[in-house]
């Protein structure tokens, strides 16, 4: 605990997180909010000799607790004891944001105002001025641009200021039609005494009049009061809570047009210019397509030599500790099994993912930053209107590219349960990074020779073909869903476009470094140390002379066989299961037979050994497919049954996805020997 | 008398104001949350490729709704 907590508040795509990181910068850490599935990050730094510990709460348009985010903001505001709040405002789009001002100035007067975005206000010509918005809230208001960190000084400033100044401040105090002023007073003598200090009265009864139930969680002690106000308002509680919100938007209607300042004649708005490009009938969806298949292609060429680099390194550091351990006069299932099991494994997993997704991350980071994410989920709504789901599962399922789990906690932005599940579910028909080597790797062995350059385009294609079945086939099973386990209504698709920004590389370098790449790899790293152990271990212990794993295969052939596969391809997924990554070097431990992981030094010679092993283009298809579609990885398991609180759609997900998984491949295998295709 | 126009009704690029939200419950909270109050005027901004959502700029903001929410406000 800091010194004093703070409350960061905001609307939505306001520049909240990044005054959050300009002030904490790394100091920091993300948890979930106790009890519910909203991530709050926490993070300090020190001023005046004092540690202020700073809460980022959800960005919410409204605090009227009509949804969780909105819940866990007020009640940190209201019931958490924060010593001051800072409130984020968009300097482009003032009026809106003071609703929500407006709303947390009812609960607290210890408040510091940020007016953010003023570079891109100065750019269309809008000016605000910040004192005489100080004069008529009563509250310090700093203008500021986060992302360049003008204007922080003086908010530290104001903040210690608000926090550790004593008594009470009159801020400004939304008025209500007198109806309503009227009935709030009558209530408040009644509910005063109940209480704790600090607390508006008059703010508790306008909510109890509203109908709002969830103060009870806090305030159990006003139920009955509460019963007799619900009697009392029973029919009216729509029309009081219109004219409550409508009020509040009046006034910050009149405020806003007394201190901001817009151009006479509106400016060229190059927003709307790149969104009639980005979102047009006729290029929306082939920008779309090209974006995709040019971030692929980065990935594939630029992850090339880096990986091959990291092998070298890896694989020489290996020699060194073989040599230790024979010096050591280590048994040989000793060396084995921690140098050619764990320790293989592990470079494996690091130089065959690393490189992929520390440029794979950035990009994706990239565009999340320029603000192009929620026009993929415009421009992909209609789909999944049709599928009968929600358009915030485009987003979740962009995440699902870079990792499944990662995707499935990314339908917490989906507020119906139905819909969430349905993201939920469908994730996994993306590929994530864990994937994607397995996919280019044959998809540029087995589709993609010739010349380098001309390769590399064919393989992205490849890939890009794969993932457009991985979304048709996402659409397609979460419109069966709708219709059938998860039938319902599609609820209400409200989706902000907000101006484009200009990135911080920065800052999405570090994010995407440390937030997602690190921790996809540490997760990797953590389940493939004792995978390659036991692998080792399947591959070297023998019954009957042959090794459990070649037993394994032998079992699983037949059926293989039908859907185009081999029993050793689909034992390295079985055995993969804890982490996807790993498929491919158990599927060569395995087919060496040699019960250590291959040291892969050439693709050709992958190449060589998978033809050896009676592989044609139909096994590398089978194989890329059945990645793409089979079941979810422990760790996305694991998340899913966090996220739904049970094991039941975990269980769900895993026999849709490899139903679909072994139909798909099915008719493929048969379809290509019937036609005399192989 | 003019008959009542709804939001789905507002051609690209033309502005109306907002009569009247006929949408119920966790929706119509939603809605007024983003300021759609009577009395605000709202600008058709674009349609998906797909045709449906379309973008809304309301209050400085541009907000993509479907037609199955538009058609639950009422414009003048």
């Amino acid at each position: 605990m800091g010194d004093l907590v703070i409350a960061l508040a905001g609307n939505p795509n306001t520049g909240k997180s990044t005054l959050f990181n300009a002030l904490t910068g790394l100091n920091q850490h993300t948890g979930n909010w106790p009890g519910k599935t909203v991530a709050i990050a926490r993070g300090r730094f020190e001023h005046a000799g004092l540690t202020i510990e700073l809460v980022d709460l959800p960005g919410t348009y409204s605090l009227l607790a009509s949804s969780v985010e909105e819940q866990v903001a007020r009640d940190f505001i209201c019931f958490g004891g924060p010593a001051a709040t800072i409130l984020v405002a968009d300097a482009t789009c003032l009026e809106r944001n003071l609703n929500l001002v407006l709303q947390v100035l009812e609960i607290t007067p210890r408040v510091v105002l940020c007016v953010n975005l003023l570079d891109e206000a100065e750019r269309k010509g809008i000016a605000v001025d910040t004192t005489k918005l100080a004069a008529k809230l009563g509250v310090p208001v700093v203008p500021i641009v986060a992302r360049e960190g003008r204007g922080l000084a003086e908010l530290k400033e104001r903040l210690i200021e608000v926090a550790t100044k004593s008594g009470e401040k009159a801020a400004y105090q939304p008025v209500y039609p007198e109806q309503i002023e009227r009935a709030a007073k009558e209530l408040v003598p009644q509910i005063a005494d109940m209480l704790p200090a600090g607390l508006n009265p008059t703010w508790i009864a306008l909510r109890m009049l509203e109908g709002d139930e969830s103060i009870l969680t806090h305030l159990p002690q006003l139920a009955p009061v509460f019963a007799e106000v619900q009697a009392s308002t029973r029919g009216q509680v729509d029309a009081l809570r219109d004219q409550i919100v409508t009020a509040i938007y009046r006034q910050a209607e009149a405020i806003a047009a007394a201190v901001v300042s817009r151009p006479a004649r509106q400016r060229t708005d190059w927003d709307r210019k790149i969104d009639d490009l980005l979102t047009s009938k006729l290029f929306g969806y082939p920008l779309m397509l090209a974006l995709l298949a040019g971030v692929f292609w980065l990935t594939i060429s630029g992850a090339n030599y880096p990986s091959q680099a990291l092998a070298a390194l890896f694989f020489s550091i290996e020699d060194r500790l073989t040599q230790l351990f024979l010096l050591a006069g280590a048994p040989e299932w000793l060396h084995g099994f921690v140098v050619l099991g764990v320790y293989r494994s592990l470079a494996w997993v690091v130089s065959v993912m690393l490189p992929p997704m520390a440029i794979f991350f950035p990009l994706f980071t990239l565009l999340e930053d320029l603000g192009y994410l929620p026009r993929i989920a415009f421009n992909l709504d209609g789909l999944f209107q049709r599928a009968g789901t929600h358009g915030k599962q485009a987003l979740t399922m962009a995440m699902g590219f870079g990792c499944n789990a990662a995707g499935v906690v990314a339908a917490r932005i989906i507020d119906s349960p139905r819909e969430r599940l349905i993201a939920m579910v469908t994730n996994n028909f993306v590929p994530c990074n864990g994937r994607f080597p397995l996919l280019i790797t044959l998809a540029s062995l087995f589709f993609g020779q010739g010349a380098l350059m001309a390769g590399g385009l064919v393989a992205a294609g490849m890939v890009v073909g794969l993932v457009l079945l991985g979304i048709t086939i996402t659409l397609l099973i979460s419109w069966l869903l709708s219709k059938t386990l998860l039938r319902g209504v599609p609820s209400a698709f409200m989706l902000e476009l907000p101006p484009y920004r200009k990135p911080q590389i920065g800052r999405i370098i570090v994010r995407s470094l440390f937030d997602r790449t690190l921790f996809v790899l540490k997760r990797a790293v953590m389940v493939a140390a004792p995978a390659g152990g036991v692998i080792w271990l399947l591959a070297n212990l023998t019954v009957g002379g042959q090794s459990l794993i070649t037993h394994l295969a032998g079992r699983l052939d037949p059926f293989s066989r039908a859907i185009g596969l081999d029993g050793y391809i689909l034992l390295a997924f079985i055995l993969g299961l804890p982490a996807n990554e790993i498929v491919i070097p158990i599927l060569l431990m395995s087919y060496l037979g040699a019960g250590a992981m291959l040291e892969l030094d050439s693709l050709s010679a992958l190449h060589t050994l998978l033809v050896g092993r009676g592989w044609t283009w139909l096994t590398a298809l089978n194989t890329m497919l059945f990645s793409l579609l089979h079941f979810p990885c422990a760790t996305t398991l694991l998340v899913m049954r966090k996220e739904s609180g049970g094991l039941r759609w975990p269980l769900l997900a895993v026999v849709i996805t490899t139903g679909t998984a072994i139909l798909v491949c099915w008719v493929i295998a048969q379809g290509a020997r019937l036609l005399g295709l192989v | 008398m003019l008959e009542a126009q709804r939001l789905t009704q507002l051609a690209i690029g033309h502005k109306a104001t907002v009569r009247s939200v006929e949408a119920q419950g966790l929706t119509r909270r939603r809605l007024l949350d983003l300021g759609l109050v009577p009395g605000t005027t709202v600008e058709a901004v674009r349609h998906s490729p797909a045709g449906d959502p379309t973008a809304f700029l309301i209050r400085g903001s541009v907000i993509a709704l479907r037609a199955s929410e538009a058609n639950l406000i009422h414009i003048l």
